[in-house]
């Protein structure tokens, strides 16, 4: 979601990313020590064989709750209202086609990411997808390409550090992004800076158009991804009907990296 | 030769026709296997035609004037309810949902559009056990006795309908529910005599719990006999669950961690090898985690939550949850439930509450109820040794009883759906 981050795009971030700050740091407070619960007496945690089951490294969870917290808010009062607008006027086929377009784009990333795993079947699915949605798929409106046998294969950054070797690190709940590590944060940012340029670079290159035209386009497109991606997932932050959503959100997102990891 | 042939082709058709009729009213739902119809489902070809087009609206309301919410609960302050409404007069159907379900789990859902299919109002409102109705609308914080679950749902009912009444003209008023919630129904009806708000002229009980005691004690069973008691056995149970949970999940349905949570695993790929019991066990597990939780913390009695801590919405609740994971049913009842309400209650004897949880305690009510209806499986997994056949002494003609469908897993069914709506019709 974060893929178009360019380094020039930095800069008219910031008072941006200022406000979400201190607006994180309103919620987050306080974040004093809290003294540790007491235990049922049936399930002694000191006794021999006990293993807590969702023993995961979340150094920062009051933080990260706080983020939480802050999600819900955004997604309720801006993103979700956006992404609804965004239901309204685009009909399902065109969203599915925003959706192809962008997976297409993405190719470059899985290239990429595969060929760093060592992964070769996996940069040939890579090319083929490319060449044929861009082609046959009109661009990447469509996608050809799952039916002739190329299906999806994403890969990104997060994931190469781990078959590397790199753990996932602390547990990180990103703002408006959602559920993350350190390493999956990390790999994130690579691959929106190798996202970024490689769209300037279809967009400086394939077109005659002016600076100013084509900042515009890039705005709209990062506009456009960025609810096109929430707009396909049914995720509502407190939807679940559990008092532990928090804890069963972040084991499942780790284990799930981890599965991708190992694949 | 011809007018022979001609002959035969008739009789063959004509013999062959209401034979071919009955095999199409025969009863198709396609599980014999009760814990494969429970996680399962009904498959897509065999549920009932209903629109897609949601006459459903979301409402909220404050029960309770002075209670205050937890910090920790911040999200859940008011009580929610829909209501799926005609545009005309027409009766008003309440429906109550099943253990750990909201209003809006995909079986009421399920019911309250083929209610307004049918030229119904409906009111859909959460189950006793849903934090949401724990936090908001329970009056002693620890749902599980079910007289006093009813006097809290009917309370729930007159507000609900009260602050929808100018959207809604009602002829009169119906009331259904499944599982617990089909149990709640029998002792809401019973209540309802006395109070007479809503005069019910039609209750029907789906796929009820005849005693709470026995059926939490069939489902713990299922967790127990497959994970066992080892050390580390939990855990490696959990990851397996979590592993083909997550290669089955489909980021485009929304995640509910409650009665139906990790069913979605084999919506696509029916096992082959399935621990379906224990997958049943453990969603159980999750439901009962979530309700012991918020009634811990509401009630300040202490079971996991140290009764003076104050929790912040930024501190976390993972020791509780890893304790309550491994809290068996039982347990709770012996460690918290039983304990609460005999505080409350001194006279309270541990045999007299579990008679309580139990619709044998309104045998002679029930009996005589003429408008009340029971449907119920054969094969239904919460049910005891003996038990559908009280049902079916019980009710006597007022009673449904389809072969097949273990717990609720028919309830989509087309036959299902039809004989639902068509009891409320006629």
């Amino acid at each position: 979601m974060t893929s178009q981050l360019a380094f020039k795009s930095i800069r008219k971030v910031i008072p941006v990313l200022g406000l979400v700050l201190l607006m994180l740091t309103i919620y987050a407070l306080p974040l004093a020590a809290q003294k540790a619960p007491d235990q049922r007496k049936l399930t002694d945690p000191s006794a021999a064989g006990f293993e807590p089951a969702m023993d995961v490294y979340d150094p920062w969870e009051g933080w990260n709750r706080g983020v939480y917290k802050f999600n819900y808010g955004f997604d309720k009062f801006v993103f979700l209202p956006l992404v609804r607008g965004y239901q309204f006027i685009v009909p399902e086929t065109g969203r599915k086609g925003v959706t192809n377009f962008f997976s297409n784009l993405s190719e470059v990333q899985n290239f990429a990411n595969n060929l760093m795993q060592g992964k070769i079947e996996g940069c040939v699915n890579s090319v083929f997808r490319f060449a044929f949605n861009s082609t046959l798929g009109l661009g990447g409106l469509m996608d050809p390409a799952t039916d002739m046998g190329f299906p999806e294969w994403k890969e990104d950054f997060g994931q190469t550090m781990g078959v590397w070797g790199v753990g996932p690190g602390p547990y990180m709940v990103l703002p408006v992004l959602g559920p993350s590590s350190l390493r999956d944060a990390g790999g994130l940012a690579v691959d929106a800076v190798v996202n970024s340029l490689w769209r300037d670079f279809l967009i400086n290159e394939g077109t005659d158009w002016s600076t100013s035209t084509e900042d515009k386009v890039k705005w709209s497109l990062t506009g456009l991804q960025i609810l096109n991606t929430r707009s396909n997932v049914a995720f509502r932050y407190y939807g679940t009907g559990s008092p532990f959503e928090y804890e069963l959100i972040k084991f499942l997102y780790l284990k799930n990296r981890q599965i991708l990891v190992e694949q | 030769m011809r007018y022979f042939c001609g002959i035969l082709i008739t009789l063959i058709l004509a013999a062959a026709t209401p034979l071919q009729a009955s095999d199409m009213e025969a009863y198709d739902y396609p599980f014999v296997n009760p814990l494969e119809a429970t996680v399962v489902g009904t498959p897509t070809v065999y549920r009932a035609d209903i629109p897609r087009r949601d006459p459903i609206r979301e409402h909220s309301l404050t029960i309770f004037e002075d209670r205050e919410v937890p910090k920790v609960f911040w999200y859940s302050s008011r009580l929610q309810f829909s209501l799926a409404a005609q545009r005309g007069k027409a009766p008003l159907i309440f429906v109550i949902a099943g253990t750990g379900g909201s209003y809006k789990s995909p079986k009421v859902v399920n019911m309250q559009r083929a209610f307004h299919q049918a030229g119904f109002h409906s009111i859909a409102i959460s189950s006793p056990t849903h934090m949401n109705f724990i936090i908001n609308a329970s009056s002693t914080s620890v749902p599980g006795r079910i007289e006093e679950d009813a006097e809290d749902i009917y309370r729930v009912m007159e507000k609900a309908y009260q602050s929808v009444s100018s959207r809604v003209s009602v002829s009169e008023f119906y009331l259904t529910g499944y599982s617990l919630g089909g149990s709640q129904s029998a002792f809401l009806a019973k209540l309802d005599e006395t109070r007479q708000t809503f005069n019910f002229k039609k209750v029907l009980i789906i796929n009820p719990s005849v005693s709470l005691y026995n059926s939490v004690r069939i489902l713990d069973q299922m967790l127990a006999d497959t994970v066992g008691t080892e050390p580390g056995a939990f855990n490696s149970y959990l990851g397996r669950v979590v592993r083909s949970f997550l290669t089955a999940y489909d980021r485009s349905e929304p995640l509910d961690f409650n009665e139906d949570f990790l069913y979605q695993i084999y919506k696509k790929r029916v096992p082959t090898e399935a621990k379906l019991a224990a997958l049943i066990g453990f969603s159980f597990r999750i439901s009962s985690s979530n309700m012991a939780f918020t009634s811990d913390v509401m009630s300040r009695f202490g079971l996991v939550v140290p009764s003076d801590q104050v929790l912040r919405t930024t501190d976390s609740t993972t020791p509780y949850f890893e304790q309550l994971l491994r809290t068996s049913f039982m347990d709770y009842f012996d460690e918290f439930f039983y304990p609460y309400h005999q505080a409350r209650n001194p006279s309270l004897t541990r045999d007299r509450l579990i008679d309580e949880l139990s619709l044998k305690s309104i045998e002679t009510y029930l009996r005589g109820a003429e408008k009340i209806a029971m449907t119920t499986n054969d094969d239904d997994i919460i049910l005891a040794p003996g038990e559908v056949d009280w049902l079916r002494e019980v009710f006597g003609s007022r009673a449904k009883i389809w072969p097949t469908g273990g717990h609720c897993g028919n309830m989509e069914h087309k036959d299902f759906v039809a004989y639902m709506v068509n009891y409320f019709k006629k």
